[in-house]
């Protein structure tokens, strides 16, 4: 049996049960998402964009899916798709990739999605924080769905927290849609702190309206198999997206990350930087493409990848490509892999540092970049906390936990 | 900007230049490709039985593959069936030509206008020619005086003939006939090309160099290169070729290996202006190459150069195994496209030896409605410990409706590699073309300097008389395209 045949069993058996703890906007578009899974099954590593993953072999294990409902504190912006107070159906599975396996499988089984809503001109001034906690009893697969409809106007600011509180194996998908209407702005933060029995697909959907800004940061600080994929649009004019992402491997774990920034509009700009640092056999993999479309004029893009191999076994993969079909444009991308400064090293152990403490100081120098890039205060200073633990092997549990206390 | 509109036009219905064809008496075998095709070229060339089993486990795997589709082009479904794969111009004289007389003097005329000095009248040139029009070698120069250095310089043919314990040793052995499917068809079909090789310790007295020229209608050109050079050796090769304007597309696929040993040092050089097409886009060659070199020894030296003017679609990735310790390895390319060009190439740096180093230099320039990708792979193995790679990949846009992308990959294996990879797509700078215009340099002549500048980094690595042809070249693609 082919991993593919098991979920399309298990959505022949239980399609009606999702269904019934469904509603009917998720339920609209879910047997014809399921058709498109059917036919294209999981991708090889032939399809390009997961060259450097090896989905059919993560989803391969027997896992029982999770279908406990999603809890809500009460709170301004925040709604379970259900009884959400605009309609979700010009949103919901909108500018999701249909074609793509991981968001139609998602589409075909998530039972509860979140809808994150801030309504016109109005400024949510607390950050909306989505803790997700993966608990179970034996191997589970969790399928989430988020919606982010930023009005004209709007700001936000979304982190969206990634924790694994029992030792399981641990299957997700997830995809997020974000809708940034014109004059919005938003800063969206996903953390992902679970473990090496942990494998994660994440797609996410990012659709900006004119003069908008939108903020993405992707930290992985741990976990076992990490798959994210970010699909920007930029559809009007003078929007900006600054994507942002840290990966930090150990042990066998495995980080892809997978980004496309569609200029579609004239008078945008991009920036991405993303840096990886990996250590014992851990993988590291990056594929950033930036498209410009004919009479997309004036873009600015900078896209820059660096990353630390630390560790003989360790590998990394970087592809950054660009696209452009606009003549009055200035892209740029920079990709380095390269080993720690050795005269660095020296000038430190001279000043009696030690030498893994150097080299824990300058990898934290190395990731420190991504982190400035961090808006959110609190968040920040957590995070450069957290980045310094990893490396000196400190984080096994996720310090700030209430259920690992 | 009506005025660079009005030079555009000028420059887009300028004629290519090499675009004739030469009315010379032409053997050409029966359209199609099967069994009997590939044992009759074997046959014609009098092929030892080693050779024609070669060609048919070639074509035998090459029938379970499909045409790939992966690059960023439009390939047409190319019909395999209705072209000829053997076309020979010199096939009044049955032996092959003995000496320049023999030579059908049309034959002659064709690369007197073409510029090749094929008389040894023109030894100041100092450059020795191996040229192939259609399937066949049509003449080789300086034979003699290269063979008293022991230097073998000879149509692919002839060597297989005269040393076949050379061909079988290396033919193969760098680019396999499995390799891809261009090169299972060229395996199975190469009909002529050079052969060169350079003993040990001997550094070649000359340039070596390989005119390539379809002629006849409806044929594709295989040509297959070999080049080996011993320990301690050098030799700078060039390599150039053209084709007749035609309606259809032309398929050229050939194939390029070249061994490096120990301390060796070896030069390639390509300037290719097969016919691109005409403004529609109709017509043109389609060139799907492969070429890899394969750095055996220590301390082993590959520089490739290409400046890619011509073709309808251009598909290849010049490539470099370091598989010496301390080897180093060079890509350096210019590729412009204009009109309705495609080109989809770059190169493959892999390190597998250690304190391996790689430079990678590619300038991109596209015009009118053309597409051109830089595609390029540097990969450091496990074993490969101080490996090395700089790539620099820069594309230049000129108009408004034609598209410059880069796809670089890097895998590494190793964490004591340092690899660096950058690269730019922008226009020609306004304030460069405003100062030159500020002291009366025309806006046409101001983008003729400013991609002349750009690409020099590149035409400076080649040797001189190609230079010029390049830099050429260069002016007749591009000057004033600024829209």
């Amino acid at each position: 049996m082919t991993s593919e045949q098991q979920y399309i069993e298990l959505y022949s058996e239980a399609s009606e049960l999702i269904k019934s703890k469904s509603c009917n906007v998720m339920n609209a578009v879910r047997d014809e998402a399921f058709g498109i899974f059917r036919q294209t099954g999981f991708p090889s590593k032939k399809v390009e964009r997961y060259k450097y993953t090896d989905v059919d072999a993560a989803f391969a294990p027997n896992y029982g899916i999770s279908l406990s409902p999603l809890t809500i504190k009460p709170s301004a912006y925040i709604y379970n798709l259900k009884d959400a107070p605009v309609d979700a159906t010009p949103y919901y599975h909108q500018i999701a990739d249909h074609a793509d396996a991981i968001t139609a499988l998602n589409t075909a089984l998530v039972h509860d999605a979140l809808f994150i809503h801030v309504p016109r001109n109005q400024r949510a001034e607390d950050p909306i924080v989505v803790d997700y906690w993966l608990r179970g009893t034996a191997a589970t697969m969790m399928n989430r769905r988020i919606l982010i409809v930023i009005e004209q106007g709007a700001e936000a600011t979304v982190i969206i927290t990634d924790h694994a509180a029992d030792k399981q194996r641990f299957l997700t998908t997830q995809v997020i849609e974000v809708f940034c209407h014109d004059n919005a702005h938003l800063d969206l933060y996903e953390i992902e702190e679970t473990t090496p029995l942990c494998s994660r697909f994440s797609n996410v959907y990012i659709h900006q309206g004119r003069d908008c800004s939108v903020k993405h940061n992707s930290i992985t600080l741990t976990g076992g198999q990490t798959r994210n994929l970010c699909d920007v649009y930029l559809q009007g004019e003078n929007s900006d997206i600054t994507l942002n992402g840290c990966a930090i491997g150990s042990g066998t774990q495995r980080i892809d990350n997978n980004t496309l920034i569609r200029h579609e509009a004239p008078h945008c700009t991009s920036q991405e930087l993303y840096k990886y640092v990996v250590d014992d056999k851990s993988v590291g993999a990056f594929a950033g493409k930036i498209y410009v479309a004919p009479n997309a004029q004036h873009i600015t893009s900078q896209e820059t990848n660096a990353n630390l191999c630390a560790s003989p076994e360790a590998r990394m993969y970087t592809q950054p490509m660009l696209e452009i079909y606009a003549d009055d444009v200035k892209c740029a991308h920079g990709s380095t892999v390269g080993v720690m400064d050795e005269s660095a090293l020296f000038y430190m152990r001279q000043r009696g540092i030690p030498e893994p403490e150097a080299r824990t100081l300058l990898k934290n120098a190395f990731m420190g970049q991504v982190i400035d890039q961090i808006k959110f205060e609190p968040l920040r200073q957590k995070l450069y906390v957290k980045v310094e633990k990893r490396f000196r092997g400190q984080l096994d549990k996720c310090d700030d936990c209430r259920l690992c206390k | 900007m009506s005025e660079s509109n009005e030079f555009v036009r000028q420059v887009a219905e300028k004629k290519y230049e090499f675009g004739f064809t030469t009315d010379v008496h032409t053997e050409i075998i029966e359209k199609g490709l099967n069994e009997d095709v590939v044992r009759l070229i074997s046959q014609k060339k009098g092929e030892p039985e080693w050779l024609l089993q070669f060609r048919l486990d070639a074509y035998r795997y090459w029938l379970t593959q499909t045409q790939p589709s992966w690059a960023h082009v439009h390939l047409p479904e190319i019909d395999y069936q209705a072209m000829s794969y053997y076309a020979d111009p010199t096939a009044k004289s049955k032996e092959g030509p003995k000496s320049l007389d023999e030579i059908d003097p049309e034959l002659m005329k064709t690369f007197d206008k073409l510029g090749i000095p094929l008389e040894e009248r023109l030894a100041l040139s100092g450059t020795a020619v191996d040229a192939v029009m259609d399937s066949v070698s049509v003449k080789t120069t300086f034979k003699e005086k290269l063979s008293e250095k022991g230097i073998i310089f000879c149509s692919i043919s002839e060597a297989v003939r005269e040393h076949p314990d050379l061909v079988k040793q290396y033919l193969g052995s760098v680019v396999p006939p499995k390799d891809n499917y261009f090169a299972a068809l060229n395996s199975a079909v190469f009909s002529d090309g050079s052969f060169v090789y350079i003993p040990k310790n001997t550094r070649c007295p000359m340039e070596l160099s390989t005119y390539f020229r379809i002629n006849a209608r409806n044929t594709g050109q295989f040509e297959r290169t070999l080049i080996v050079c011993d320990e301690g050796s050098y030799v700078s090769y060039l390599e150039g070729c053209t084709a007749p304007m035609r309606d259809e597309n032309q398929l050229h696929a050939a194939i390029v290996e070249i061994v490096v040993m120990d301390n060796a040092e070896v030069k390639y050089s390509t300037v290719q202006n097969w016919y691109p097409g005409d403004a529609e886009g109709r017509g043109g060659v389609l060139n799907l190459v492969t070429k890899r070199g394969d750095l055996r020894g220590v301390n082993s030296k590959l520089s490739w150069t290409q400046v890619e003017t011509g073709s309808a679609i251009t598909w290849k990735y010049p490539s470099c195994i370091l598989r010496g310790d301390g080897s180093q390895a060079e890509f350096y390319s210019v590729a412009v496209t204009n009109n309705h060009q495609e080109a989809d190439t770059g190169t493959k740096m892999i390190h597998l030896g250690r304190n391996t180093r790689s430079t990678i230099i590619s300038k991109g320039i596209s015009a009118g409605k053309s597409q051109n990708s830089y595609r390029g792979l540097v990969r450091v193995g496990k074993h490969a410990d101080g490996a090395r790679n700089y790539s620099s990949c820069d594309s230049l846009l000129l108009g408004n409706e034609c598209g410059a992308h880069t796809f670089p990959y890097m895998d590494i294996h190793n964490n004591t590699a340092t690899v660096e990879h950058e690269a730019t797509t922008s226009k020609i700078n306004e304030d460069q073309l405003f100062y030159c215009n500020q002291r009366g340099i025309s806006t046409e002549e101001a983008v003729g300097l400013i991609v002349n500048g750009y690409a020099k980094e590149v035409i400076n690595k080649l040797p001189m008389e190609f230079a010029v042809e390049a830099q050429k070249l260069l002016s007749v693609s591009l000057e004033g395209t600024v829209g």
